[in-house]
């Protein structure tokens, strides 16, 4: 038929049409519109309830910071403007305890003239943290460490830095910049030794101290190289004892005497100056680098096959994650003091982070112990097959996939205990959200102030927090290893 | 003669404990537990010392002598004549009272966020994400004290809400209302009230509420009977008999005839003089703490939520489509069971960390287990030790309750392998 048909129809067409364009309401705007908001009565619904929820909160809000005054020296000054500027009976947010006191927001009572230190510390862990954090990409390595370098040198010349200090930051941050364009890996030492140098320039006092910390382990290690010919296992005993034994016994009059002999002393001050972002910021990075290797070593007990090991490691974690962190702060405040020889006091910044430590690992190791589970039993048997030793296959093969698999668990750990050092506020320290507001509020010049800091506090915190979620999701992508 | 194959065991020498793998994990694990006691022991012989030098004791006898503080809020009856051990008590029943509401509430609201981040509506999915983003990444304390600034700082006076044109006025249909001191809400009132059950130390219980809810158990109990009996049916014949009416009549009938019996109703507020009465007044550090725990938690569970629900294949839904199955009965029968797996287990977490979060009702003066025991019995008695050693035993005991049922709950919905 069809070819009867073929015959009979003698046209052809020859020029092709244009190309319509299609109707008005299937592209652009008009489409997206209807396929995201309006495509059923449900979602018509809930875009109308998310048009409310939005115009609620911008019809409440949005005069109160429209009308804010960020120059003022009280808050009744703060209205005075508002009123002057508005009309009787405005409202308007009153930033102005924030321009007058955002140094104590973010130092405490640490002395004004030496604001530069926590500042060049800062800026000097971000060279410190590089090779570990950022290795991977030299374009990152560079922004970060170009930002670091300028911000830093700029703080520190606005905040008065003395010459010296402001040369020796200059010089650390240009090696820095020079080994992350040629080799990363040289910056290695430096972030070794950084968390001493780190507490000397937070706390001040001899800097023989933390140099008579770092020679232990380094008799230590000169031990463990002569004993290990003989015995590996002795030779790892008396690097343990000998770092100790010195650390002990010899260590603080070696000190003493160095300092005597020849000063290495920079202005000290006292725990209870620290407040603000710094406490907030030193309890979270110490406890974020402590609880890490303290974790694993708990997941790892946890995944033992020696009974005691296991039992003790999971007493251990499921005890610390059954209590509330608060009262793992009331033991280190009220309780440190019964468990210890009568006349050991030690710092209570210390004391917190020892606490803080515990508690994050506790819940690191959980996380780590799930990554050790995720991995492929075939790992841990091609280990053994190739003859690694329990720690050469741990080292190799074990924990660097279970920590990729883990990433984001970490990260919501760090996040987490970040959160927590606000809770120092129960112990008598000054964290930036309750100790510092309730400060700033016993002033009869701000008396009554609540959401300013609030908000000012809560906005670091979400960048701070934000940005680690970011940059777990970044390292997650950057690791991301299977072909999908 | 001996076994040539079997070689000779050589003769045990001291360096075996190390290098020998049969004797190293033995030879590790006793100085591990050598090492742990003579810490343990350490740690003792000082307290002990410590104690003595300050000529205290370790005993709980404490608990034992009269409190001689008020309590707030009060779930059993208790006054300031009462013993400290009462208050620890009033204290623990605080902190289950905004646990269990915490945790009903921020799972309803982290579900609906949850799902709602799914939304094919692209606004309603962004506020979500915001939300979520938001009280993620600030500190619980901080919403905390917003949270019980809103209600201190804004809202009205009890005697706002007077007079013939007041400045004020209740919300939910003249049944609750905010004030800067508490919240007032209407309660449960009976006409015929058929008196209380004394269970002893001054603790009652209503009649109604145990007829109640004996009603509600045996309507359960009923309600398994007629699915089992239709079960029976429909194997038998392989029709299965309709019973939602009678699941429906089993489960309301006698607890409406009850309700009708006790003539239960609503009691609103009412302001009377300076404040409300009539109702039940929350104080605002409850409400404040409950809210800030709520919005809080419930945007982790709303990612937990969000995570099991993608954690479902497509093809699970696709194939259930491709049956027939509607999509009520499509998320009930195949996507809900598969995600609940995935959900589960981080939400055990979630619920315990409210739980302990809950001790952050110091921030607002909330009378919590930490504010009795660990808080002004710890102050009056000077007894540091005993009080924290108790109070964390209780969260340590309160977290395994809550680990344990929610692990049962867990191995009932997870999949079933091989």
């Amino acid at each position: 038929m069809s070819d009867t048909h073929a015959q009979t129809v003698g046209f052809v067409r020859d020029t092709m049409l244009p190309s319509a364009a299609p109707p008005v309401r299937e592209s652009g705007a008009v489409r997206w519109l209807r396929e995201n908001l309006f495509s059923g009565p449900v979602n018509t619904i809930l875009t109308i309830l998310g048009i409310g929820i939005v115009w609620f909160l911008v019809a409440t809000f949005w005069d109160w910071f429209a009308h804010s005054v960020w120059n003022a020296n009280s808050l009744n000054e703060c209205r005075e403007i508002v009123a002057a500027t508005w009309g009787e009976g405005a409202r308007g947010a009153c930033f102005a305890v924030i321009r007058e006191r955002w140094n104590q927001y973010l130092f405490g009572f640490y002395p004004q003239d030496l604001y530069w230190r926590p500042t060049m510390t800062f800026g000097l862990m971000m060279v410190a943290l590089a090779p570990v954090l950022f290795s991977a990409s030299l374009t990152i390595r560079r922004v970060v460490l170009a930002i670091t370098a300028v911000v830093t040198l700029w703080a520190m010349i606005v905040l008065g830095a003395p010459a010296g200090w402001l040369g020796f930051a200059t010089l650390v941050l240009v090696v820095g910049l020079v080994a992350s364009e040629r080799n990363i890996m040289w910056l290695l030492p430096f972030s070794i030794i950084y968390p001493l140098l780190g507490v000397w320039f937070l706390w001040g006092g001899s800097l023989w101290g933390p140099i008579f910390v770092l020679v232990g382990p380094v008799l230590g290690w000169i031990a463990w190289r002569v004993l290990s010919r003989v015995s590996p296992l002795l030779a790892t005993v008396a690097a343990i004892l000998v770092t100790v034994l010195f650390w002990l016994m010899l260590a603080g009059d070696a000190a003493r005497d160095a300092e005597n002999l020849l000063s290495l002393s920079i202005q000290s001050v006292r725990s209870d100056r620290f407040g603000g972002f710094l406490l907030s910021l030193t309890i979270g990075v110490a406890g974020i680098a402590l609880s890490l290797p303290l974790g694993i070593v708990l997941a790892l007990a946890r995944q033992s096959d020696m009974f005691l090991i296991k039992s003790l490691s999971v007493i251990f974690i499921e005890f610390i994650r059954g209590v509330p962190l608060i009262t793992l702060l009331f033991v280190a405040s009220l309780l440190l003091n019964y468990f210890l020889p009568p006349g050991t006091t030690f710092d209570i910044i210390l004391r917190v982070i020892i606490m803080v430590t515990i508690f994050a690992a506790a819940y690191m190791a959980e996380v780590i112990r799930g990554g050790l589970a995720a991995l492929p039993k075939g790992q841990y048997e091609a280990a053994d097959a190739l003859g690694l030793d329990y720690w050469k296959a741990q080292r190799l093969i074990v924990l660097p996939q279970a920590l990729k698999i883990s990433i984001p668990g970490i990260v919501s750990t760090f996040i987490g205990m970040f959160k927590d050092t606000t809770l120092v506020t129960f112990v008598g320290l000054y964290d930036p959200l309750k100790s510092m507001s309730d400060a700033v509020r016993a002033n009869v010049a701000w008396k009554g102030i609540y959401w300013e800091p609030f908000i000012f506090v809560g906005a670091i915190f979400f960048l701070i927090c934000f940005g680690m979620s970011r940059y777990s999701m970044y390292l997650e992508r950057r690791l991301q290893r299977d072909h999908r | 003669m001996t076994d040539a194959s079997v070689p000779a065991s050589p003769p045990f020498r001291l360096s075996m404990l190390v290098n020998d793998r049969r004797y190293r994990s033995m030879t590790f694990q006793v100085v591990v537990f050598i090492l742990v006691m003579a810490g343990a022991w350490w740690l003792v012989m000082n307290t002990i010392h410590n104690l003595s030098l300050m000529g205290k004791s370790f005993n709980f006898g404490f608990l034992f002598q009269r409190a001689g503080y008020d309590i707030p809020q009060t779930p059993i009856p208790y006054t300031a004549d009462d013993t400290h051990l009462r208050a620890a008590v009033v204290g623990l029943l605080n902190t289950l009272i905004v646990a269990v509401l915490g945790c009903i509430a921020a799972t309803v609201l982290g579900v609906i966020v949850g799902v709602a981040r799914l939304s094919n509506n692209w606004l309603f999915a962004r506020l979500m994400t915001v939300f979520v983003e938001i009280f993620r990444n600030m500190p619980l304390l901080l919403w905390i004290l917003i949270v019980y600034a809103v209600f201190t700082e804004i809202m009205p006076a009890p005697n706002a809400f007077r007079g013939d044109n007041p400045t004020a006025s209740m919300i939910l249909f003249d049944h609750v209302a905010l004030t800067n001191r508490y919240t007032a809400i209407p309660t449960l009132a009976m006409t015929n009230d058929p008196g209380s059950l004394d269970l002893g130390a001054r603790i009652t219980f209503n009649w109604a509420t145990i007829a109640i809810a004996g009603a509600l158990i045996a309507g359960l109990i009923a309600r398994r009977m007629i699915r089992d009996r239709a079960q029976a049916v429909q194997d038998r014949t392989g029709i299965r008999p309709v019973t939602w009416w009678q699941t429906l009549a089993v489960m309301t009938v006698p607890t409406l005839i009850l309700i009708w019996y006790f003539g239960l109703h609503l009691e609103a507020p009412s302001l009377q003089g300076f404040n409300f009465t009539g109702g039940l007044n929350v104080s605002n550090s409850l409400v404040a703490l409950w809210l800030a725990l709520t919005l809080y938690t419930a945007a982790f569970i709303a990612e937990i939520v969000r995570a099991g629900i993608l954690a479902v294949s497509r093809g699970q839904s696709e194939a259930a489509f491709a049956l027939g199955l509607r999509p009520n009965r499509t998320m009930s029968l195949v996507i809900l069971p598969q995600a609940l797996r995935v959900i589960i287990p981080p939400l055990i977490s979630q619920y315990l960390n409210l739980t302990k979060n809950s001790s952050l009702a110091i921030a607002v003066g909330y009378m919590d287990l930490r504010g009795t025991l660990g808080g002004t019995t710890l102050n009056q008695t000077g007894r540091e030790l005993e009080a924290i050693v108790l109070m964390m035993l209780t969260y340590l005991v309160i977290s395994l309750i809550i680990s344990a049922g929610m692990n049962i709950f867990n191995a009932r919905v997870k999949l079933k392998e091989r």
